[in-house]
């Protein structure tokens, strides 16, 4: 066992360094408050927008809070809600794709004109507008970035689907009598399921910017409670005077989303036996 | 003039490398036409490729050299190989339509053949290429230099192809499954052709084929390859009349041809020593003892009556739409255990008619009489019984299995569809399958991508056979194999006929396969049967003109060759 991790580690490096920031990743949402060294929420006039020193690690921001211990507790609502709104948008996406490519010809009109006019709107307009009537919250983020992505996945499955209805195959199932359900199930969902990964590993990336950008613009978790995105906000502000403020986020922010698109690449091949290495 | 010396070519795998080819030699001299035959996998097409300079990148040539009017080519640079190509060697490859690039017109693209290579005006490489293809025989030469390669047929683009490889006038041309992607009666027009072209232009031709028939009609001398080495290398006559390697033998008996009227073909086998032979397997034993002779009189099976389906394409955008009736009062009838050949040329309807039974398609008119009962304009819901009775073999093994199931998902298919038997039942019923269609019972577990294209196609016959249908369809079940492959499952489908009292309605164009397999033979042309019958009548007495045009088309071993005044 130890020899195939080791011997995996070797072939793909870039694999199991992926696997294993997502694990800190994970690690840090779950156990965050408990492992921040300071109170996240502490105000301390005397030390604002310190650089790193013994007490704190990685500096202190505008209030003379701890850095270490509010990126460690951001993790959480920024992976809620990046992961949920890509399952949200990945569910409902891809079902409606493929029902507007598979479908009667009536329905994917109608699917497939909403989409397009859900497209024509930039996302971070319709963000705006639905977080605005809403209360401002982890949950609201979560759907509404996911209803967002839905027209996304609908575009990838669509066409998806249209390649693969047309091969043979699905004559073939057609001529053994198979019902809608295990057409779509059994041969359509699995020979689209490549570019669908690939587009929810950018989905995620996607949607943690979508929710750093409200969050900036204070549309997204609400102070003082911290997210990444809205901690990359705040720090611009103070570029000159720290600009490790900036950094330490931002630096997180660009490895996590690295990694999942590392880890995606990898699992598109996994899942495909054609790729799959004996 | 093209001289390969001891030639090896292996390919960089994980495991080191993995040789492809190993010591080929052969020379073509000016105006000869050298054949290089073998199935797919021997090592006729990356032979080809050395040839050319196009090696892709994970080949390397481990020994050996090609000489082309005395340079190496292997030793060139890309650059002087640029220079080479085109003027000293051509190259015309097996899919026309994909071998031009859509999106300028077929003049243009010969237009850019010949100044690529030579500095002439551009009008006055027009007038070169207008009389190319005057000289390939295209009507209406003006017209197919405005026309984009998707407007013109196979064969004609085939003719553009063909245009543009002798356009410069090379010493060599490869021609690497020239006619493999056309009709018979296109492929007897296209090597007329380059034929003619080669004694016209006084050009060696290297064609790569897996067709007999083709060598036999126009190369003058050929070389046998099988998985990489070179078998026997002989002047044509020889080869047919007396070949020396058990492989070349074989391969030329398992030809179904037309007039031999065999039960089986014989198939390629390899003993242990590596020896090659061909062997007339025996018909399996069937298991009940009931005469297997179909009966003429019995109530048909399927009865089509005056069965119409059409498309309604636009000539132009704003044009009215035309109908375009791609099956026009089709009636046929088929007998219980029996076969019926469907032949015809492509784009005559046969594929419709097929789909159109399996109620794919729902007809626009006419009577599908299914066991007496009439399916044309049955829903899908009450269309679900016949689904079992009605199988399909596709053309195509590579597309017709779902590449993301294992074999055993694939074969009990229809029995989880019909919601038959548990687990350990349909388990057992896919093991029975994989032998009945010859396949290791190891082989539930892989997925397809691991067969090669003759294991697909049983694959596909076993998930076809799951649910004991009565009818089966097959559509161009065996196009896609190579000839010796071809003749395997040509057995394996009568021996299951015998054995699972199946009737056949066998759909190709192939009239040498249809003639071994039929009992009754229809013709087909331009959605109308032309002709009908017994398949012994029809191939020993064709009516129709269209009929003998057809079998005159087929390349055949003992039949005058073209252009040769029966040599």
């Amino acid at each position: 066992m130890t020899s195939r991790t080791l011997g995996l580690a070797r072939s793909q490096p870039a694999f199991v360094a992926s696997l294993a920031v997502l694990a800190i990743v994970l690690l840090m949402a779950i156990s965050g408050g408990w492992l921040a060294p300071h109170d996240p929420f502490t105000l301390n006039p005397q030390a604002v927008n310190q650089g790193s020193s013994a007490s704190h690690w990685l500096g202190t921001d505008e209030f003379g809070r701890d850095l270490l211990s509010r990126l460690l507790i951001g993790i959480r609502p920024t992976l809620i809600v990046a992961l949920g709104a890509t399952v949200i948008s990945a569910v409902f996406g891809s079902l409606l794709g493929i029902a507007g490519a598979y479908g009667r010809p009536w329905l994917s009109f109608l699917i497939m004109r909403a989409v397009d006019i859900m497209l024509s709107f930039p996302p971070i307009l319709l963000a705006l507008l639905a977080v605005g009537f809403w209360e401002s919250g982890v949950l609201s983020l979560t759907v509404v970035i996911g209803v967002l992505y839905i027209p996304h996945f609908a575009r990838v499955a669509h066409s998806a689907t249209l390649q693969v209805t047309r091969q043979e195959f699905m004559e073939a199932e057609h001529a053994m009598g198979a019902s809608v359900r295990r057409v779509v199930f059994t041969a359509i969902l699995p020979n689209i399921l490549s570019p669908l990964v690939v587009q929810a590993t950018l989905t995620v990336a996607a949607a943690i910017l979508l929710e750093s950008g409200l969050s900036f613009l204070g549309l997204g978790i609400v102070p003082p409670e911290p997210s990444w995105g809205q901690m990359i906000g705040t720090a611009r502000g103070y570029l000159g005077q720290n600009p490790m403020y900036v950094i330490w986020p931002s630096l997180l922010l660009a490895l996590t989303v690295l990694a999942i698109n590392v880890v995606g690449d990898r699992l598109r091949d996994i899942l495909d036996p054609r790729l799959r290495e004996e | 003039m093209l001289e390969v010396r001891n030639l090896s070519i292996a390919f960089k795998t994980r495991d080191g490398l993995k040789s492809a080819v190993r010591n080929i030699d052969f020379t073509i001299g000016p105006g000869e036409i050298l054949g290089l035959v073998g199935e797919s996998g021997s090592g006729k097409t990356i032979t080809s490729l050395a040839v050319m300079g196009l090696l892709p990148p994970n080949a390397v040539v481990t020994s050996g050299e090609v000489l082309v009017d005395g340079t190496d080519m292997l030793q060139l640079g890309s650059g002087e190989l640029r220079k080479l190509r085109g003027r000293h060697i051509a190259m015309i490859f097996q899919d026309p339509i994909a071998s031009l690039d859509p999106i300028f017109t077929c003049g243009d693209q010969i237009i850019e053949a010949i100044r690529l290579h030579e500095t002439v005006g551009k009008a006055q490489a027009r007038q070169r290429a207008i009389e190319l293809l005057d000289k390939v025989k295209i009507p209406d030469p003006e017209r197919a230099m405005r026309a984009y390669p998707h407007e013109l047929s196979g064969g004609q683009c085939q003719r553009i192809m063909i245009a543009m490889a002798v356009a410069c006038k090379p010493h060599i041309i490869i021609a690497d499954e020239p006619t493999t992607a056309l009709d018979v009666t296109v492929q007897k027009q296209v090597l007329d052709l380059l034929r003619g072209l080669n004694e016209e232009v006084g050009a060696a031709i290297l064609l790569i084929t897996h067709d007999l028939g083709v060598i036999y009609e126009v190369a003058d001398r050929v070389v046998v390859m099988y998985s990489g080495d070179k078998i026997e290398e002989a002047t044509t006559a020889d080869l047919f009349n007396n070949p020396k390697s058990g492989y070349a033998k074989a391969l030329i008996d398992s030809m179904p041809t037309p007039g031999g009227q065999h039960d089986r073909l014989p198939v390629i086998e390899r003993d242990a020593l590596g020896n090659v032979f061909s062997v007339r397997p025996e018909p399996r034993v069937r298991s009940s003892n009931v005469a297997a002779a179909p009966d003429a009189n019995a109530s048909p099976l399927l009865e089509i009556r005056d069965l119409v389906k059409s498309y309604w394409i636009k000539p132009a955008p704003l044009a009215m739409p035309v109908e375009m009736r791609a099956v026009d009062r089709v009636s046929l009838s088929i007998a219980p255990r029996s076969t019926l050949g469907l032949v015809g040329e492509s784009g005559c309807g046969k594929s419709t008619l097929s789909r159109a039974v399996m109620r794919l398609y729902r007809p626009d008119a006419g009577e599908i009489l299914f066991k007496g009962q009439d399916i044309a304009s049955l829903s899908e819901g009450e269309m679900r019984p016949f689904r079992r009775e009605i199988a399909m073999v596709f053309q195509n093994p590579y597309g017709s299995l779902n590449p993301r199931k294992t074999v055993a998902e694939l074969v009990e298919a229809p029995l989880v569809i019909f919601g038959e038997g548990t687990a350990t039942v349909r388990r057992r019923r896919v093991a029975g399958l994989l032998e009945a269609v010859g396949l290791p019972a190891t082989a539930a577990a892989k997925y397809p991508h691991e067969f090669s294209g003759g294991q697909r196609q049983r694959i596909a016959i076993a998930r076809a056979l799951a649910l004991n249908p009565s009818l089966v369809i097959c559509d161009e079940a065996v196009s896609a194999l190579d000839v010796s492959v071809q003749a395997q499952v040509l057995n394996l489908l009568k021996d299951l006929q015998v054995e699972f009292d199946l009737t056949y309605l066998f759909i190709s164009h192939d009239l040498s396969v249809v003639e071994h397999v039929s009992d009754t033979v229809a013709v087909m042309q331009k959605g109308r049967i032309v002709e009908y019958g017994s398949a012994k009548a029809i191939f020993a007495n064709p009516k129709e003109a269209y009929t003998r045009m057809l079998l005159d088309a087929v390349p055949t071993i003992g039949s005058d060759r073209v252009g040769k005044g029966g040599a």
